[in-house]
């Protein structure tokens, strides 16, 4: 009966894609909700599940602080972002009574809750599901893995920023990727450069040219450059869809050409 | 967290080993034999190893990539360019250790000795101690649970020969998981001077500060202050200044007036400070004058004033 409710919970996602990095504090909460944002407009369903456990960000970057978890028959009702239902959202966030309440857990907690965040939060049909991770290569990663194998994931997007410091990072992220069978669907560059908004100079703040070399060292596609943009920053602090409201931004059209590899990406699933 | 589903019931507790959420567990032997509730013997010997500390700081953050290696790195290059003062700068991050490249010494290796693991020595005064040094590929992954990073972490504290040392610097990864309460358990004997929290000004970067301030508070961690990274950025072109990582709830500032902690100060966005790690340099001495430089000097001062007014008692280095 376990199996079936198990294989249920999932059976109506259609791609699952991993946001990995290495590194910290590259992007990856921010590449997981613009791309959520920017499939949504492209009329799909899309679920993000968090399972940074430590540090939560989700839940504020779609303006979903507070909300609470209510259970049904299936498990966990993922909470919806939007009237429309089009993003659904599950975090650990939302678990918590005081948010500034800190999850000190060792691993094995850790893992038991992402496989009940995998198998026992009631999913319904969804076109994507982006799965956002913290930095490294541990606990949270391998039971992430390990749970989201049997559904075999479309692949895994690995953000780095462009400075030599997080791409060796990265680079070991990648290698956690091939090990654990992982695709690489590719490479996005985020904070790729600011552009003064007074003089438009552009100075590259975190170095050039990192993430174009790790994804040709890897051999793995490299999906595009997001240049610094305080407007996006600004947008995923009070949970706006920067998507809709910032098209002239420099970071959008790099978004949207990540958005729209994935959708290429997605072959066609046998219902 | 009582209503968050059954995960491990604690080692200290009667169920320790013998719940359901046991199985599985890595240490599930190890609680079931009750070992788990006594004191590790490795935290007196770690308390003996490091009496020849004088000051030991944490550098922590719940977020990531907001600067604590970096910060990390100058506040051992600022503290050694006294040459007569000892400093250890010690890498706990076991997935991502940046430490090595920050400071120029990638590709360098750990020698054994008869009095355990030798720091590599960037200066006569200045040894570092990182995961990344046991690496033979930039390119190896560290896929280790949190039973093998602690048992790492361990090593790092009891078995590396630091010496005489007047600041041991810890640099830790993100977050509030195994890393950080290894740090703290082993550490728990020898005396800790506190702990930098670093942060970027925006609310989520702030939101997961807190829960580091509250994890702090529950182990009892002393807090140093806080510092405020990627404050703001001068175009090096119009010298107008950008906030890139707007401070949407008041920065650090408002936070440590709420939560009644120093601000130890603000850090500019500089373009320089990320070339020199890079290249494993060190941007005190890349940009001297520049605003940042002057930025990180100020924080290193009272860093130092903190330690000197809490200079470790005699009773913490006579005992039994």
């Amino acid at each position: 009966m376990e199996a079936a409710a198990e294989a249920g919970n999932l059976a109506g996602v259609q791609h699952i894609i991993l946001v990995l990095s290495g590194k910290g504090g590259v992007g990856k909460s921010t590449i997981s909700t613009e791309l959520a944002l920017a499939l949504r407009h492209a009329g799909k369903k899309v679920g993000i599940l968090d399972v940074d456990l430590c540090g939560p960000s989700i839940p504020r970057m779609l303006r979903a602080q507070g909300r609470a978890v209510h259970q049904c028959d299936g498990g966990w009702v993922p909470v919806y972002v939007d009237q429309e239902q089009s993003i659904c959202l599950m975090s650990v966030g939302f678990l918590l009574e005081n948010p500034d309440e800190a999850v000190v857990w060792r691993g094995p907690k850790k893992n038991a809750l992402i496989k009940q965040f995998v198998s026992d939060v009631a999913w319904g049909q969804l076109d994507y599901l982006v799965v956002d991770t913290p930095p490294g290569t541990s606990d949270e990663h391998m039971a992430t893995v390990d749970a989201l194998r049997p559904y075999g994931p479309l692949g895994a997007l690995v953000v780095t920023t462009p400075q030599a410091v997080s791409v060796g990072d990265v680079r070991r992220e990648l290698t956690f990727c091939r090990k654990t069978g992982l695709r690489v669907l590719g490479v996005v560059e985020n904070m790729s450069g600011f552009v003064c908004p007074h003089c438009a100079e552009c100075t590259s703040i975190f170095s050039r040219g990192g993430g174009e070399e790790l994804a040709s060292h890897a051999g793995v596609p490299f999906l595009g450059s997001v240049p610094l943009d305080p407007e996006l920053t600004k947008s995923l602090e009070e949970g706006r869809d920067f998507i809709r409201e910032f098209p002239e931004s420099p970071a959008f059209p790099a978004l949207l050409s990540i958005a729209q590899k994935v959708l290429i990406e997605a072959p066609a699933r046998v219902p | 967290m009582e209503e968050v589903p059954q995960g491990c019931p604690g080692t200290g507790s009667a169920q320790a080993g013998r719940g359901a959420s046991c199985q599985g567990c890595p240490n599930q032997r190890l609680c079931a034999s009750g070992a788990g509730a006594a004191p590790d013997p490795a935290i007196e010997e770690i308390k003996e190893k490091l009496k020849t500390v004088k000051h030991k700081i944490l550098v922590l953050s719940g977020k990531g990539g907001v600067g604590k290696s970096t910060f990390s790195a100058h506040l051992a290059h600022g503290l050694a360019e006294d040459e007569n003062t000892q400093v250890a700068l010690l890498d706990i991050d076991i997935c991502g250790p940046s430490i090595p490249k920050m400071m120029g010494l990638e590709g360098e290796q750990v020698h054994q000795s008869g009095s355990g693991w030798s720091p590599v020595f960037l200066e006569d005064n200045l040894g570092v101690m990182s995961v990344g040094f046991l690496l033979s590929s930039p390119d190896d992954a560290v896929i280790w649970r949190g039973p093998k990073k602690n048992g790492m972490i361990k090593q790092f504290l009891r078995d590396v020969d630091w010496g005489e040392v007047d600041y041991l610097i810890v640099d830790t990864p993100p977050g509030t998981s195994d890393e950080h309460l290894s740090a703290v358990q082993y550490l728990s004997a020898a005396h800790v001077d506190g702990a930098v929290i670093i942060t970027t000004p925006q609310e989520v970067s702030l939101q997961d500060v807190r829960k580091e301030i509250s994890f702090c508070h529950k182990v009892k961690l002393p807090i140093i202050g806080v510092v405020e990274n990627m404050s703001v950025f001068v175009c090096p072109k119009c010298k107008k200044e950008s906030q890139i990582f707007p401070p949407t709830t008041g920065g650090a500032e408002v936070l440590c007036q709420d939560l009644k902690i120093p601000l130890l100060g603000k850090v500019p966005l500089d373009p320089h400070i990320g070339k020199s790690c890079d290249k494993g340099q060190s941007f005190l001495i890349d940009a001297p004058d520049s605003p940042a430089a002057l930025a990180y000097r100020g924080i290193i001062q009272k860093i130092q004033e903190f330690c000197g007014l809490h200079q470790p008692k005699e009773e913490h280095l006579i005992s039994s």
